[in-house]
């Protein structure tokens, strides 16, 4: 028969338990839906400077300027969630585990953008970004609240539409993506999940 | 050697290697609170703690567990007001909520302070 635990390492055990699952709980809501929301809102305006993909750098260049501004403001906020529920996000599993799974979607993305640009499907990129970054929010969102992950689904489908679509809609898709997505499922997040 | 007397699995067992334990550990471990002790329990509670609200299904999902575990934990714990279900609908769907309470909250806190306590006692 085991040895039963002493009563201090049952102690320390039972604490361990506690910050993981707690560690765990902020990482499963600690996806932004204001964050999003606000991402959202820069997208669209986005979609309005950049027009309809026209195979010039600049357009890359106008939506690479808004993930620039995406990516902090998504980082701010869910760090500003995780703060108010008292369990601030740290580098232990969860945090990993949600990376491991969110990151290479998006590495992926970054390989793709000049090998489309250096192929003149400069064009298609809409669809390329659309179907990856849904992926890794799929992916990522395996680990958080079910609307997450449906999130991703629904920009994975949008992509494949674009892709299907006429080259020049690629800013409506863009717009409808990561702005009305952003903003739908934000405000979704938000309302449900503190946030 | 480390020994203990054996005691059910939900239970803190209670050393015996110390001949006089200290008076912490021996209040917190007549104090324990058994209903938050059991595992599922309290990891529902510690989930609980850092968000407003989850629904049945997101707790589900976060401690990997069944419905009628879940259900069966989630009532003890609302019979005792430490959790708060608050139940609507999503459409058509049916959707249960949970809160932790401020007397779940304060039950939490008290927990942590007894292991805590017990750890800080035997370290000492």
């Amino acid at each position: 028969m085991a040895e039963p635990q002493p009563i201090h390492e049952h102690a320390i055990e039972s604490l361990r338990f506690i910050r993981d699952t707690m560690e765990r709980a902020t990482a499963f809501t600690a996806v932004p839906g204001w964050g999003g929301v606000v991402m959202g809102a820069t997208a669209l305006v986005t979609a309005a400077i950049s027009g309809p993909p026209d195979d010039t750098l600049r357009w890359v260049l106008v939506w690479f300027a808004d993930a620039a501004v995406a990516a902090p403001i998504a980082l701010a906020a869910m760090s500003i969630k995780a703060r108010r529920s008292g369990a601030p996000l740290s580098s232990a599993a969860p945090a990993y585990r949600f990376a491991l799974a969110y990151v290479p979607p998006l590495v992926a993305g970054m390989v793709l953008t000049p090998v489309f640009a250096m192929t003149g499907l400069m064009a298609r990129l809409p669809g390329c970004w659309l179907l990856l970054y849904g992926t890794a929010v799929a992916t990522g969102g395996a680990f958080s609240v079910r609307v997450v992950p449906i999130m991703g689904l629904c920009f994975m489908a949008l992509g494949v539409v674009a892709f299907a679509s006429p080259a020049a809609w690629g800013h409506w898709f863009m717009a409808a993506g990561f702005g009305g997505f952003h903003m739908v499922f934000g405000i979704i997040i938000a309302r449900r999940y503190g946030g | 050697m480390a020994r203990a007397v054996a005691s059910p699995k939900s239970q803190v067992p209670r050393p015996s290697h110390v001949a006089s334990p200290a008076p912490a550990a021996k209040k917190s471990t007549l104090e324990l609170d058994r209903l938050i002790h059991e595992r599922l329990r309290l990891g529902i509670v510690s989930a609980l703690a850092v968000n407003p609200r989850l629904t049945f299904n997101d707790l589900k999902r976060l401690l990997k567990t069944t419905d009628g575990n879940l259900s069966v934990h989630a009532r003890k714990l609302e019979e005792a007001d430490y959790i708060a279900v608050d139940k609507s609908f999503d459409g058509r769907v049916p959707r249960t909520e949970f809160r932790l309470t401020a007397a779940g909250r304060k039950a939490f806190e008290k927990y942590l302070a007894h292991m805590e306590a017990l750890i800080k006692a035997v370290r000492e």
